[in-house]
């Protein structure tokens, strides 16, 4: 029998697997097996489930009614199943989603997916119809422990009440600790009305799950000796490191070493990027001075990042000179893209703090990559983020995420939606602070922002939280708006509002002479909806912004709105494009800077 | 392909439901191709022994080897190497066998020390186990008679020597 051990436990200190080992013990105690599981949920120190009822979870529903659990009740399972993810995502606490059986289940596979590119802990529970009815294609019956079992980390279809607090446990111990990842609980109807004891807390019994936490002191020593025998370093560093709460670690490691930083989608924020050794994303909408950083570089020193194809671009041109050292606490990240020089599998934490106790001493700072840091200074200098004002006169989309990101400040929580308009996020708003960016990065779900958002004010609820939407997402999950409104979850949610699928519309321009099959939306052309009057309708304030001038006022006019949430409209121009652009498919020494110019590296080469 | 990549390995699950979907799901999702699966209780019955014959190079294998490992009920694997190891198949086949040819048939048997296990007037039905080579030879043989029907088991295997693969903390933790 395995027990979460302390260390495990406080690998992620999360107070739902915390409270696990620490909540006072309960003898066993008379329940149906629907009390057993709210006990469970609230035993683990879960404040607030996500869901909507219906048949086959309904006795669910009557504990829940009781419980100290705060349940919010959403307008479609999607909406709770990202709201889930935002939660955990802001709080780094388990994140809760609750569904009934059948289409109450299936809404839920687009959040479980995305949580599982994103390796987002989250535990979906679900009813299911009564064991005698399983496999007779019953009222409201799927499979959803077999339709999610690519997507889950690990799933479960409980069989007995008297199993639920232990599964209950286990759920959110996979899902918390290790890569973390969505879990999903299936419960049958009788199950749950079934008769049981409930007592606590339960015995884990999970004898094939074992993480690596701690890295190999060999490895750590040959990827000391990489470091100090390379020319030009490049810590390529992932969400990995977010999620292990490493970031601190990270900042001491780079500037004992002195090397450049690049940070991934899924990592802004782990290292400021004010910080003068950061050079921002790499990837197909990444910096110039990042791209041209790995494909240079002698030695990539990996943390918590998997080799994503938007990073590496074709993959067998790709960082060609560097030696890699790949630290994952997933073993099979490692070398499944890339071949790895140096493995290493560790949580990212214990791997940093080993680094640096190993580098101490024969590290020389900065200093020992000065033509390194001469080239990329060069490049950050000549190849700046940047935009074009356009010259039809209508608002840059740039602009507007700018000065949303400068009026509202690095303590605010900024959750895209998919798109040109979060690549932007990415780019023109600047990340100082681990946590506060959110966006679907691996599965790129459109519809993400607006329940994510409000998952993270839920988690959050003095902190200021931005959704940043395009035209085109926003229609996909605005309904939750409702929920925000009635459940008092006042986020802001800005709608970079194009008129058209904008990121569809750059490839159509740029790759298919400029045909534009289906991408325009008409939220310009006819105004439908309008926005301002949607939000209104949802019970949120609407604000509509068109023109420069404006921006500053109607960013401020929403962030002294705090009673409810509210919705800008802001008007922007469709023709502006994402650039840095590494073409789908193509080397990244291919980036082109802006349309039709290419960045000229063969001067800078050694 | 080449059988140099034909790769056999043993996995040990736990033995609950829908463990076999799990693994073989894994395959076909990550585009590897199973050649024989073969699965079964192990002296612990909380333990399920899975044996896989998959025809990969040895660097995507490294790949879904490490993807089984994370599976939640996946408790270890181990690749049997084919000189360290016995690999048996067991094969069942109808065969036409008249009066005419009835004796070279027997014959056949006989050489390699298969079983009649049913007589009809025109067919025998042949039990054989042994390794794929052996099943190949017999079936090459019986071919000319006729083969009316046939079916085959996935590979199962197992170490030479006194070592076991199923003890371990993670097994007696089962």
């Amino acid at each position: 029998m395995t027990r979460p051990t302390p260390e495990t436990l406080a690998h992620r200190a999360t107070p739902a697997t915390v409270a696990a080992a620490a909540v006072a013990a309960v003898s066993p105690t008379p329940v149906t097996g629907a009390g057993s599981l709210v006990r469970s949920l609230e035993a683990l120190g879960v404040e607030v489930a996500f869901g909507i009822p219906g048949g086959a979870i309904l006795p669910a529903y009557d504990p829940l009614y009781d419980s100290k659990v705060r349940h919010i009740l959403v307008r479609h399972e999607q909406g709770a199943g990202h709201a889930a993810t935002g939660y955990a995502q802001a709080t780094g606490k388990v994140g809760v989603c609750i569904a009934t059986s059948g289409p109450g289940a299936t809404n839920l596979v687009t959040p479980i997916a995305d949580a599982y590119m994103d390796s987002v802990p989250i535990v979906a529970i679900t009813g299911q119809v009564a064991r005698p009815a399983i496999g007779t294609d019953a009222f409201q019956e799927a499979d959803i422990q077999g339709i999610t079992l690519p997507i889950t980390k690990h799933n479960f279809l409980i069989q007995t009440a008297e199993e639920i607090p232990q599964v209950i446990a286990e759920a959110f111990h996979l899902a918390a600790t290790g890569r973390p990842g969505p879990v999903l609980v299936d419960i049958p109807k009788d199950v749950l009305q079934a008769q049981t004891t409930f007592s606590w807390p339960p015995t884990l019994d999970l004898p094939g799950y074992r993480p690596t936490l701690h890295p190999h002191g060999k490895q750590i020593r040959e990827a000391a000796r990489l470091i100090a025998a390379a020319k030009r370093p490049v810590l390529y560093v992932g969400g990995g490191v977010l999620k292990a709460g490493a970031t601190d670690g990270l900042r001491k490691l780079a500037e004992l070493t002195g090397i450049p930083v690049i940070t991934t989608l899924m990592a802004l924020g782990a290292f400021p990027d004010s910080h003068p050794q950061h050079l921002g994303m790499p990837g197909m909408h990444g910096t110039v001075p990042a791209v041209y950083a790995l494909q240079k570089a002698d030695l990539l020193v990996t943390l918590g990042a998997r080799f994503d194809d938007r990073v590496t671009g074709k993959l067998d041109s790709f960082a060609p000179e560097a030696k890699v050292v790949h630290a994952d606490i997933d073993p099979a990240e490692i070398g499944k893209n890339r071949h790895a020089d140096v493995p290493i599998v560790g949580d990212a934490r214990h791997v940093i703090d080993e680094l640096i106790a190993a580098v101490t001493g024969t590290a020389t700072g900065a200093s020992a990559y000065e033509p390194w840091w001469a080239q990329l200074n060069d490049l950050r200098q000549r190849y700046p983020l940047g935009y074009d004002e356009p010259t039809d006169g209508t608002l840059a989309p740039q602009y507007v995420i700018e000065r949303i990101g400068a009026l509202v400040g690095p303590d605010a929580v900024y959750v895209a939606g998919v798109g040109q308009h979060q690549m932007w996020a990415s780019q023109f708003i600047k990340y100082e602070k681990p946590g506060t960016w959110l966006n679907s990065g691996g599965a790129g779900t459109m519809g993400y922002a607006v329940p994510a958002a409000m998952g993270a004010k839920v988690g959050l609820p003095d902190t200021p939280v931005w959704g940043i939407d395009g035209d085109g997402c926003f229609q996909m999950t605005n309904q939750e708006l409702a929920t925000c409104a009635l459940e008092g979850i006042p986020v802001k949610i800005a709608v970079i509002n194009n008129g058209n699928l904008g990121m569809v519309r750059q490839w159509q321009t740029l790759f298919y002479e400029g045909r534009y099959s289906n991408t325009e939306l008409g939220t310009h052309k006819h105004r439908i909806p309008d926005f301002v009057k949607l939000a209104e309708a949802l019970g949120c304030i609407g604000l509509r912004c068109e023109s420069k001038a404006d921006v500053d006022a109607t960013i401020k006019a929403a962030m002294e709105i705090n009673d409810r949430p509210v919705v800008i409209d802001f008007t922007v121009g469709k023709d502006a494009m994402v650039w840095p652009m590494v073409p789908a498919g193509t080397s990244n020494d291919e980036i082109m800077f802006a349309r039709d110019v290419r960045p000229n590296f063969d001067e800078d080469d050694l | 392909m080449s059988s140099l990549n034909k790769h056999t390995l043993s996995v040990l699950v736990e033995n609950k439901p829908g463990v076999l979907a799990r693994v073989s799901g894994l395959f076909s999702r990550r585009s590897f191709n199973i050649d024989s699966l073969a699965v079964g209780e192990t002296e612990n019955p909380d333990v399920s022994r899975i044996t896989i014959v998959v025809n990969a190079d040895s660097s995507p294998l490294e790949q879904v080897t490490k993807q089984l490992n994370k599976l939640v009920n996946v408790l270890k694997i181990v690749e049997l190497d084919p000189q360290q190891s016995v690999q048996r198949e067991l094969l069942l086949v109808k065969v036409r066998a008249d009066r005419a040819v009835r004796g070279q048939v027997l014959e056949t048997v006989e050489l390699f020390r298969a079983k009649v296990i049913d007589v009809a007037p025109d067919t025998l039905t042949i039990e054989a186990t042994g390794n794929p080579d052996k099943l190949d030879a017999l079936l090459r043989d019986l071919e000319p008679y006729g083969i009316k029907e046939m079916v085959q088991s996935g590979l199962v295997a197992i170490g030479r020597g006194s070592r076991s693969i199923t003890t371990g903390p993670a097994l007696r933790a089962a």
